[in-house]
């Protein structure tokens, strides 16, 4: 199919819509490369990925934040907490790139040190919710029955509780802040709305024809669920979970800004957010650096997040 | 009054803090034709107490019960203490002391202020079983020990009443007259008897308290018209007042914030009158967004480092050389000026400016000043002694529900740069977990420590805090030379023999340093155009009475 | 179906009694002496404290206290909090205007959300599409506590459009820009999950068929791209109702508004464990009635699903 298979709207003075000329011919289907062997999911979506650049802004970015958050000596000669009150609120320079923030530290070098707590966090967090709350919500969905009724009350009882509360107790109970400990504490609370989500996305695929084929060939209740209900489900799942990416980055900004974030001496951009918000009245600048960071790093997640769907469903799929 | 409460609601700072030496406040000099109709709209909180005197150990609860009620003195502008109900106040040996009240004084209900009122009101106060929160305040009182709850030797209750129901001290002459007999002496007594604990009660208070704190019947120049909980207060003129603090206005409304930097953007947007804290967000802008009329001036607030006995580190003479470099590793000019934009004035000794008898030159305060240099000698000085190690991390502990990150972290990096060790905010998310840690004596380095003065004299700054067993002394500090100060100074004759006598109880806290003073808060509000004749108190409280507004 | 909704309601119980134990557990194992803090830097008296503690049953153990809690519900009276006010009275105030703002908010984040998802969703990699995706970023990147400080300076008090705080008289007018604020986020949300499943969804073969049928655009968008792409987004609406009940700390703080989001975080540090564990009570079920909606929406949605 030709580059234009996205444009499914009408056409300039077309009021109806009309099957794109372009559509896929009775020849192309005919044409089964059978001399092939059957290729698997994943190596459909990988094939496919690897054909947009949208694909390899979006690895650029996330490995570009990866080795920031790994290694970020590499890219500033400053420490994070080498500040002097004599140089607080300097514009941008050659020698502080972003310039420097109220009590006189080089924000490039903060924002660049920001990287690992706030990528930890926010990757973390996902895959932990990604895991216990699509796990659950896909068993209570596929299973029904009493299954269903106890994980989905599970579910309600932890979503009764009051996030900060939650924050508050367990980080207070944990001997060290860091970002692992927030990580989970946000993924121990945050894992509610995916699992109604799956639950809801596999209810609606389990009745599908694939589904029902898949059964009246024998396929076990557990295999066809991984297989088959679960890829379908997949694209609101990967959607949350790249825009939970982001707000999870932030949630720690705002525990922070509340008073029970990572400590002061771990610097995460979430941290410096709310640091910058005390100066904005003075020195609103200083809030951006930090804040671009994280919606770029946002954008790559959500951008391949993108990508992976659109490969990941055969039916969106270029041949 | 303490500051903790108020560093409770969300991203509150501190207090705010009063101003003696106002050479900016507003002019009072103008007398513009005001409105005497129109309301005036305050900025302040949801009081965590009933509005009953002796229990409002709160800024938003004492604000507004310092306004509808009148004791035996007020504080004036300038902190100096004025009689009110009281004709006089007189004693020959600071223990006893005859007090003689006006004629002609009521309460809103009618009834008059007698002699009996304070008497019975100081009585509830004192009493044990009613568990007033400013308790405290009676303890110099003969028979204060008797009406509390009997303890066995764990201090757990015993289930028995108290001794007797009335305190000895407090004896009833005429309607106009009552002597009060103290343990010992004390002679700044009158001094604080403007405070809100020693304000008299009607008798309609003793029937039902409950109902009371709801809807006070007061004597004050206001009286208490509304209280719309988590919302708004509002009060209007009392028309039977009889003191010298007349309204020039139709009333004030106190308006519940729980974000400064919300009552600041409605003074901004002309939606409100008079903002009592400016949040720390607009300290750098506020004086060039409000012109003369922004507020910025002393407050009888006091920032301590304290240092407890108990760490290892800090005790023996390497300890004291430790106290000591610390002390003058920190550049309180830089973030006094740099962080807080001058909302803050670095300290020269343990009490504040506000307060009489206040110096710059006790001996021993040149610890006080920055000087890296001198503080990394006495650092390795110490070191020789007692080695700690090059990777020691230094902690300051404090709450973070309120922000004190803002001036921790540069006071760590300038420590850092001084002494070459590690330093690190120790942060307890909740107030209430840090002074558990403070009650439990688990603080692993340093500790914050505010105090904001209940009255304006200088032993308040020093007794309640660094006595021996004193009930802020979570340092555990004791030094018998500076308690026979403290008993010295409350004895003596005159208030200038008395500042001498605390100058020099100051000289032995700046050889122990169990306390490393940091800075004086300053009073940082502001008023909107509409209102005029606006001043601040010694005590950071707007002065209402005045204030005229044109609509 | 009336027998699915019994049953779902009869579940309420054991989802009651679980939340509330739990929610009282964290309350209880949360460090701090809430009575200590009463007296400030000052403290109280000994006696005074174990008076107030004894009044709260703060030294019984931790069963006992629950039962005490639950006694105060079933017999609708909690009793006062340490201010001495009724806390079924600061919660009766707290209620209506966090309901009233979380309303409007679960409205806008809907209509807009759905709105700019399904408009991206059919332009796909089209300049709408990655316009909203940046304006989407920038509602995601930037915490609430920025975007709310900054719309109320901006839209408050420099342009004059808007209230700069509710305070006193919450109505619709200065509730609107705390109610865009508190739906920034969660519009994110919807807005990404409208626009995948309607990408997904026009690929579809039986919009397809629609749409080789000859439908006009607007059926096949609302009968057969839209239904159909909606099931995620009615769960995220459904549990987010909760959310934004209890979530708006920050947005309250900063337009001064007297709801729940500030209450409850007020009486988490002042350790008020009645009130927390009551309003989280009520959230638990307001969660659960929505939760029920949606699930009886999934059938109205897709006819395949069914409740017995």
């Amino acid at each position: 199919m030709p580059e234009n298979r996205y444009d499914n709207g009408p056409r300039p003075g077309q009021d109806r819509y009309v099957a794109p000329p372009e559509e896929v011919t009775v020849g192309a289907v005919d044409a089964l490369a059978e001399d092939q062997a059957p290729s698997s999911m994943w190596q459909d979506a990988w094939r496919e990925m690897r054909r947009r650049p949208m694909f390899w802004i979006a690895l650029a970015i996330i490995t570009v934040a990866v080795v920031i958050a790994i290694v970020p000596e590499l890219f500033t000669s400053h420490g994070p907490r080498q500040c002097s009150l004599a140089e607080s609120l300097l514009p941008p320079s050659g020698e502080h790139w972003f310039g420097t923030d109220k009590n006189g530290c080089d924000v490039y070098t903060r924002v660049i040190f920001g990287a690992r707590p706030s990528v930890t966090v926010g990757v973390l967090a996902t895959t932990f919710v990604v895991l216990l709350g699509g796990s659950i919500g896909a068993i209570a969905g596929y299973f029904s029955g009493w299954l269903d009724t106890i994980l989905s009350r599970i579910t309600d009882i932890f979503f009764a509780i009051p996030f900060f509360l939650a924050a508050l107790v367990i980080l207070s109970l944990l001997p060290n802040r860091n970002a692992l400990a927030v990580a989970l504490v946000l993924a121990s609370f945050g894992w509610t709305s995916i699992a109604r989500i799956t639950r809801g996305s596999v209810l609606s695929v389990k009745n599908n024809e694939f589904v029902t084929a898949a059964k009246a060939l024998g396929m076990s209740r557990l295999g066809i669920l991984v297989k088959h209900a679960l890829p379908n489900a997949a694209a609101p799942i990967i959607v949350y979970a790249t825009v939970a990416l982001g707000t999870f980055v932030v949630a720690e900004a705002t525990l922070t800004f509340l008073g029970i974030g990572l400590p002061t001496s771990i610097v995460s951009w979430g941290g410096d957010l709310s640091q910058g918000r005390t100066i904005i009245r003075q020195a609103p600048e200083v809030l951006i650096y930090p804040a671009v960071a994280l919606g770029t790093t946002v954008l790559g997640f959500i951008m391949m997040g993108d990508v992976v769907r659109d490969a990941l469903d055969p039916k969106a799929r270029k041949r | 009054m303490t500051p903790r409460k108020r560093l409770m609601g969300v991203g509150a700072t501190l207090l705010a803090g009063s101003l003696v030496l106002s050479a900016c406040g507003g002019g009072i000099g103008e007398q513009t034709e005001g409105d005497s109709e129109a309301v005036i709209t305050v900025s302040s909180g949801e009081p965590q107490n009933p509005l009953i005197p002796s229990d409002t150990n709160e800024v938003y609860g004492g604000l507004v019960v310092r306004n509808i009620f009148s004791g035996l003195v007020y504080y004036d502008v300038n902190g100096a203490v004025q009689n009110e109900i009281a004709a006089s106040i007189e004693s020959d040996d600071n223990v006893t002391w005859t007090i003689t009240i006006e004629d002609g004084w009521t309460f809103t209900d009618g009834t008059d202020v007698t002699a009996q009122s304070f008497v019975d009101a100081w009585n509830w106060g004192a009493y044990g079983p009613n568990a007033a929160n400013l308790t405290y305040f009676y303890e110099p009182i003969e028979g204060y020990d008797e009406v509390q709850v009997p303890v066995d030797e764990d201090g757990e209750p015993t289930g028995e009443d108290p001794e007797a129901e009335t305190m000895s001290g407090l004896e009833v002459v005429s309607d106009t007259e009552f002597t009060v007999t103290l343990k010992q002496p004390e002679s700044d007594f009158p001094v604080r008897l403007g405070y809100t604990a020693f304000f008299p009660l009607p008798e309609v208070f003793f029937e039902d308290p409950e109902a009371f704190g709801e809807a006070p019947v007061s004597n004050g120049p206001y009286t208490l018209t509304e209280w719309d909980h988590d919302t708004a207060i509002t009060v209007e003129p009392n028309p039977d007042y009889a003191g010298d603090r007349v309204p020039q206005n139709g009333g004030v409304e106190f308006l519940a914030y729980t974000d400064e930097d919300s009552a600041y953007n409605d003074l901004l947007a002309n939606n409100l009158d008079i903002v009592t804290n400016v949040p720390a967000s607009a300290f750098a802008t506020f004086e060039e967004d409000l012109g003369d009329r922004a507020v910025n001036q002393p407050a009888a607030v006091t920032q301590v480092i304290n240092v407890p006995e108990y760490v290892e580190d800090f005790q023996g003479e390497a300890g004291l050389l430790r106290r000591q470099a610390i002390s003058m590793a920190i550049d309180r000019e830089g973030i006094t000026e740099t962080v807080y934009d001058g909302a803050r004035t670095p300290a020269s000794d343990f009490t504040n400016p506000v307060i009489n008898g206040w110096s710059d030159d006790i001996p021993g305060s040149e610890v006080l000043e920055y000087n890296p240099e001198e503080a990394g000698s006495l650092w390795e000085q110490a070191e020789e002694m007692d080695p700690l190690g090059d990777d020691y991390t230094l902690f300051i502990a404090s709450n973070a529900d309120s922000d004190h990150q803002s001036w921790i972290d540069p006071a760590c990096n300038t420590i850092r740069e001084a002494l070459g060790i590690e330093c690190e905010f120790d942060a307890y998310p909740v107030f209430d977990e840090f002074l558990e840690a403070r009650d439990n004596r688990e603080i692993k380095g340093l500790f914050r420590g505010g105090w904001q003065a209940d009255y304006p004299a200088m032993s308040n700054f020093l007794g309640p805090i660094y006595g021996t067993g004193a009930g802020s002394n979570d340092m555990d500090y004791s030094s018998e030379e500076f308690d026979a100060k403290l008993t010295e100074g409350n004895a003596a004759e005159t208030p200038e023999e008395a500042t001498e006598i605390y100058k020099e109880a100051q000289e032995i806290l700046f050889q122990d340093m169990p306390g490393i003073p940091l800075w004086y808060y300053n009073t940082t509000a502001g008023y909107s155009e509409a209102v005029d004749n606006v001043e601040f108190g010694w005590d950071s409280d707007p002065i209402l009475y005045q204030v005229t507004k044109s609509e | 179906m009336l027998w699915y909704i019994g049953r779902r309601l009869l579940q309420v119980i054991p989802v009651f009694l679980g939340a509330t134990l739990l929610v009282y557990g964290m309350v209880f194992l949360r460090p701090g002496d809430p009575v200590a803090a009463l007296g400030g830097e000052r403290g109280l008296p000994e006696a005074v404290a174990q008076q107030i503690r004894e009044q709260f049953h703060l030294n019984e153990p931790f069963f006992v206290q629950y039962l005490y809690f639950l006694r105060g519900i079933f017999t609708f009276d909690l009793g006062p909090d340490f201010t001495g006010r009724p806390v079924a009275e600061t919660i009766a105030n707290a209620f209506p205007v966090t309901f009233q703002l979380a309303i409007m908010a679960l409205v806008i984040e809907t209509v807009f959300g759905i709105g700019f998802g399904l408009v991206a969703g059919m332009r796909k990699g089209k300049l709408f599409d990655s316009t909203v995706l940046v304006w989407t970023l920038l509602l995601i990147a930037v915490p609430t506590f920025v975007l709310g400080f900054v719309a109320q300076i901006i839209f408050g008090v420099q342009l004059g459009w808007l209230p700069v705080t509710a305070g006193r008289n919450p109505d619709f007018e200065s509730l609107l820009m705390p109610a865009m604020v508190l739906a920034g986020t969660s519009m994110a949300y919807i807005l990404r999950l409208t626009r995948t499943s309607v990408a997904e969804n026009l690929t579809a073969d039986h919009v397809r068929t629609a749409r080789a049928k000859g439908l006009s655009r607007s059926q096949v968008t609302n009968r057969h791209v839209l239904r159909n792409s909606l099931i995620p987004v009615v769960t995220f609406i459904g549990a987010d109702l909760g959310n934004l009940m209890a979530g708006s700390i920050v947005t309250e703080g900063i337009f001064n508004i007297n709801g729940v989001g500030g209450t409850l975080f007020e009486s988490i540090i002042r350790g008020e464990n009645v009130t927390v564990v009551a309003i989280a009570t009520i959230l638990v079920l307001v969660y659960i009635a929505a939760n029920l909606l949606v699930d009886l929406l999934y059938a109205v949605l897709d006819p395949r699903i069914r409740y017995a």
